[in-house]
C-alpha cells in the first residue's frame, strides 16, 4: 500500500476534515483557509460536501477540534485543536461516535455499533494494539473525508469494491511477506465462481472477502470453521457433508476439494476418478471408494445426457408447432433432481445420490414420453391430413368436369 | 314428386322463393382476360365464413380474463378435440382474408371499378377493409402471450399520438392507463360482438350494391366490346359462376388444411407485463408497413413531432383512398392517370414498407 510504503501517516491526520469543505454551512473559517491551501492540507470542498459526514452536517471541529468560527488561525487552532489525526489515534476516534450507541441513534437507528469492539478482536486490531502501523484501519477502507455510504456503488466497501480494497494491502506481496501471508487471494478470487456471480452477473449476495471473513473483525477462518463458513451459504451442502464420513477425515472441510479463493464451478468431472477430480486425489479404481465415486460421476453424466435427449425432442417438436408445456414442466423437475443429486455428492453415498436421480428420471422419462407423443401426433396428423385435402381437391376436380359438362350442355 | 320437390313447393307457396331468387338467377358475371379478379371478393367472404364458424367453435373453450386466456387457449391447442386444427384455421384464415380483402380492393382500384355508379359500393368495401383489419389487431391480443401484450401495448401507444384526442383514445382502447385485464376484455367484446355486428351489416349491403350494379368490367375491355360487340361475353352467376367460386373455395379449404398441419399457429409463452418486451417485437404484417414508416419518420419535421405527422399522414391517406372515387372525378378525365399512379405508387409503398419492416431487425 502506497501511504504505508510511504510513511506518509499524517495523511490520515486529516481524517475529519471533511467538514470542512461544507459549503453550504455557510461562514466556515477551516474551509476557508483549507480550500486555498495546497498539497495534502487542502480539502476538495465538493469531495466533502458529498461524504456521509458532510451529508448529516457535521463540522470539521468534530474530529480535529479547534474553533470554525475564529477568523485568526491562532485562535481557530486554539482550544482543543487536534489538529492532523495520527494513524494510532484514527480507530478511537471513528470510535468515539460510531460506538456511541446513543449519538448514532440520532443519525440511522439501524446503524451497527459494535465496530470498534470488533475490531479489536481482529487481526488488524490485536496487531494495532501491538504496535503496528502498517495494519488497516478505519480509514484505509472507508476513505477519509470522502466517505461514502456501504451502499453507495461509489464507496470502497461496496460489496462490488470490497475485494478491490482488501487486494490494496493483500495482493501486497512486500507488506505480505512481513506476515507470512500469501497475496495471491485476489489473483485466485478473481478467478473464482464467486467473482464471477459478484462482478459478471451483478450479484450482491455472492461472497466477498468480508462474508467468510468478516469485516470490522476480520479473522482467517480456521481450519474447523471453514465449513461454518461456506454453510451460511451453501446450508445443505455442509449439511450432507457433514453427515458423510470426510467429516472426521477432511478437518478443513469444504476447502480441501473446493479450495478457498479459487473457487471454481464445480461440474460432473469434479466427482469420479477421471483427471482433474477431485475423489482421484485421494481413490482409485482399486478401492470401493473410489469405484463409488465413479458410479456417481458415471450417473450424473448419463443422467444429464438423458435431460439433453429429452431437450431435444421437445424442441423439435415444437418447432413442429406442437405444443409441449407439459413436458416443459417435467424437464424442469428433471433439472431440479439433478441438482438435488448433485447437492448429495457430498454425502458420497452412490444409495443417496441415486435415490435422488431416481425420483428425477420417472419424470424425465414421462417429459420424453411427452415429446415422443407430440412427434408422433404431427406425423399422424401430416398422414390424416391426406384424407381432407384427397377429398377436397377430389370435390375440385369433380366440380371442374361437372362445370364443363354443364357448359357444354348449356352451348348446345 | 319427391319429398325435397314436395319440401321446395311448400316453403316456395308460402314464403315465394322464387321470385326472391329471381335477380340471382338472372345474374350473369362478365368473362374476359381480367375475370379472375373477380373470385378474390367471394373468396374474401368464403374466409370471413371460416372465421365466423372456428371462431364460435373458439367460443366454446376460451375465457376472455387476464388470468385465464393463455391457460384456456393452450386447453383448446393440447386437450381439446381437434382444437389444435380448429385454432390454427381459425388464426391462418384470418391472415389469408386480410391477404385476400387487400388484394380484392386494390384489384377493384386498379380496375377503377370504383367509377359511376359504384362509389358507395367502394366505400363499403374499404370500411370493410378496415373492420377486418380491426378483428385482426383485437383478435391478436386474446392469446395474451408475450408477442401478442407487447404488439398490443405498441399498438394503442401508436394510437395515442393523435393530437388532441390520442390519449384519450388509448385509454379507451385499453380500458386503463396500461394494457391489462381490463384491455383484454374490451378487445374481447369487440373481436366478437361489435366487430361482426358491424361487419355483417356493412357486408350485407356491400353484396346488394354488388347485386344492384352489377360487376364491373375495366374500362380497356369496355372498349374493347364496343368497338366489337361480338367479343363480349358473360356467364350466368348460377350455376356457372357460383360452382367455380366453389371450387376456389375448396382449394382454399385445403390450402388452409395443409398450413395448419405443417405450420401450427404457435402459441408462445404467457404475457408477463412485468418482464421486459421481447426484443424485435413487431405487430402482425398488415401493420408492419405502418410500423416501419413510423420507424423511418425523423422524431422532428419542421419542429412537429416525426410520429404524430407519420399519424397523421396515414388517417389522411386513409381517408383520401375512401374518396378514391371523388378524387377522380374532382382531377377530372385528363388527371385520371395520375391518381392511377397514387394507386401503384400506394401499394408499392405498402408492400415495399412491409417488407423492410419484415427483414428489418
Amino acid at each position: 500500500m502506497r501511504i504505508l510504503k510511504n510513511f506518509r501517516w499524517w495523511l490520515a491526520g486529516l481524517v475529519m476534515l471533511a467538514p470542512c469543505a461544507m459549503a453550504e454551512q455557510g461562514k466556515n473559517a477551516c474551509v476557508d483557509c483549507h480550500s486555498k491551501l495546497e498539497g495534502n492540507l487542502r480539502v476538495v470542498v465538493e469531495e466533502s460536501a458529498a461524504s456521509v459526514h458532510g451529508h448529516k452536517a457535521m463540522s470539521c471541529t468534530t474530529c480535529h477540534g479547534g474553533n470554525a468560527e475564529a477568523e485568526a488561525k491562532e485562535k481557530a487552532h486554539g482550544n482543543g485543536f487536534r489538529g492532523r489525526i495520527s494513524r494510532a489515534q484514527v480507530t478511537e476516534l471513528c470510535g468515539s461516535c460510531h460506538a456511541d450507541g446513543e449519538r448514532m441513534k440520532t443519525f440511522n437507528p439501524s446503524l451497527r455499533t459494535d465496530q470498534l469492539a470488533l475490531y479489536h478482536t481482529s487481526v488488524h486490531g490485536k496487531k494495532r494494539e501491538q504496535g503496528d502501523e502498517r495494519v488497516a484501519v478505519c480509514t484505509d477502507c472507508h476513505g477519509v473525508h470522502d466517505i461514502l455510504p456501504i451502499n453507495d456503488p461509489r464507496s470502497p466497501v461496496h460489496p462490488v469494491n470490497v475485494a478491490s480494497t482488501c487486494k490494496q494491502c493483500h495482493a501486497d506481496g512486500d507488506l505480505m511477506k512481513n506476515y507470512r501471508l500469501p497475496s495471491t487471494q485476489f489473483a485466485d478470487y478473481s478467478d473464482s465462481v464467486h467473482h464471477e456471480a459478484m462482478a459478471e452477473r451483478g450479484d450482491l449476495s455472492a461472497p466477498t472477502c468480508s462474508t467468510c471473513h468478516g469485516s470490522h473483525g476480520a479473522v482467517p477462518p480456521g481450519a474447523a470453521s471453514v465449513a461454518n463458513v461456506c454453510s451460511t451459504c451453501h446450508v445443505l451442502q455442509a449439511q450432507f457433508f457433514n453427515e458423510s464420513i470426510h467429516k472426521e477425515a477432511f478437518p478443513e472441510g469444504c476447502a480441501t476439494c473446493h479450495g478457498s479463493h479459487k473457487i471454481k464451478h464445480p461440474d460432473d468431472n469434479f466427482v469420479g476418478l477421471a483427471k482433474g477430480a477431485a475423489c482421484a486425489e485421494c481413490h482409485s479404481a482399486d478401492d470401493d471408494p473410489g469405484r463409488s465415486a465413479q458410479a456417481i460421476h458415471d450417473r450424473l453424466s448419463q443422467f444429464e445426457a438423458q435431460i439433453k435427449d429429452t431437450r431435444g425432442l421437445m424442441d423439435r417438436a415444437a418447432s413442429a408447432g406442437m405444443d409441449v408445456a407439459d413436458a416443459e414442466l417435467e424437464v424442469a423437475q428433471a433439472k431440479d433432481a439433478l441438482t438435488k443429486a448433485r447437492v448429495r455428492v457430498h454425502t458420497a453415498s452412490l444409495p443417496r445420490v441415486e435415490a435422488e436421480l431416481n425420483a428425477g428420471r420417472t419424470v424425465a422419462i414421462k417429459a420424453h414420453n411427452t415429446a415422443e407423443e407430440a412427434l408422433r401426433e404431427r406425423t399422424r396428423r401430416r398422414k390424416e391430413l391426406l384424407i381432407p385435402v384427397t377429398a377436397f381437391l377430389a370435390v375440385v376436380i369433380s366440380l371442374g368436369a361437372y362445370i364443363r359438362e354443364l357448359e357444354r350442355k348449356q352451348s348446345d | 314428386m319427391n319429398a325435397a320437390a314436395r319440401v321446395q313447393t311448400w316453403i316456395d307457396e308460402r314464403l315465394n322463393l322464387e321470385e326472391a331468387l329471381s335477380p340471382l338467377r338472372e345474374k350473369t358475371v362478365p368473362v374476359h382476360r381480367h375475370s379472375a379478379w373477380y373470385f378474390l371478393g367471394g373468396l374474401t367472404l368464403f374466409l370471413f365464413g371460416v372465421q365466423l364458424l372456428t371462431g364460435v367453435l373458439l367460443l366454446l373453450y376460451y375465457h376472455p380474463s387476464a388470468g385465464e386466456a393463455y391457460e384456456s387457449v393452450q386447453n383448446i391447442t393440447n386437450r381439446v378435440q381437434f382444437g389444435w386444427l380448429i385454432r390454427s384455421l381459425h388464426s391462418w384464415s384470418a391472415n389469408l382474408m386480410v391477404f385476400c380483402a387487400f388484394a380484392h380492393m386494390f384489384s377493384v382500384a386498379l380496375a377503377r371499378a370504383y367509377r359511376k355508379p359504384r362509389e358507395l359500393t367502394w366505400i363499403s368495401g374499404v370500411v370493410l377493409l378496415f373492420l377486418v383489419l380491426g378483428f385482426g389487431f383485437s383478435g391478436y391480443l386474446l392469446p395474451w402471450n408475450m408477442r401478442a401484450y407487447f404488439a398490443t401495448k405498441v399498438g394503442t401507444e401508436v394510437a395515442g399520438q393523435v393530437p388532441v384526442i390520442g390519449h384519450a383514445i388509448m385509454v379507451f382502447m385499453r380500458g386503463g392507463e396500461d394494457v391489462s385485464g381490463a384491455t383484454l376484455t374490451r378487445f374481447f367484446g369487440l373481436h366478437i360482438a361489435i366487430l361482426p355486428a358491424l361487419t355483417i351489416g356493412i357486408l350485407i349491403s356491400h353484396l346488394m350494391l354488388v347485386q344492384k350494379f352489377g360487376t364491373s368490367v375495366p374500362e380497356s375491355v369496355e372498349q374493347e366490346w364496343e368497338e366489337h360487340p361480338d367479343r363480349r361475353k358473360e356467364m350466368r352467376f348460377f350455376p356457372n359462376f357460383f360452382l367455380r367460386e366453389l371450387m376456389g373455395w375448396y382449394a382454399a379449404l385445403a390450402v388452409l388444411i395443409a398450413l395448419a398441419v405443417f405450420l401450427p399457429w404457435e402459441l408462445g409463452t404467457k404475457a408477463d407485463p412485468f418482464s421486459p418486451a421481447p426484443p424485435g417485437i413487431k405487430p402482425e404484417w398488415y401493420f408492419l408497413a405502418q410500423f416501419q414508416t413510423l420507424k423511418l419518420i425523423p422524431a422532428h419535421i419542421l419542429h412537429l413531432d416525426g410520429e404524430v405527422l407519420g399519424i397523421l399522414g396515414f388517417g389522411l391517406g386513409g381517408a383520401l383512398w375512401m374518396a378514391l372515387p371523388f378524387i377522380e372525378v374532382l382531377a377530372g378525365a385528363r388527371r385520371v392517370r395520375w391518381v392511377r399512379a397514387g394507386i401503384i405508387f400506394a401499394m408499392i409503398f405498402l408492400a415495399s414498407m412491409s417488407v423492410v419492416g419484415y427483414v428489418a431487425r
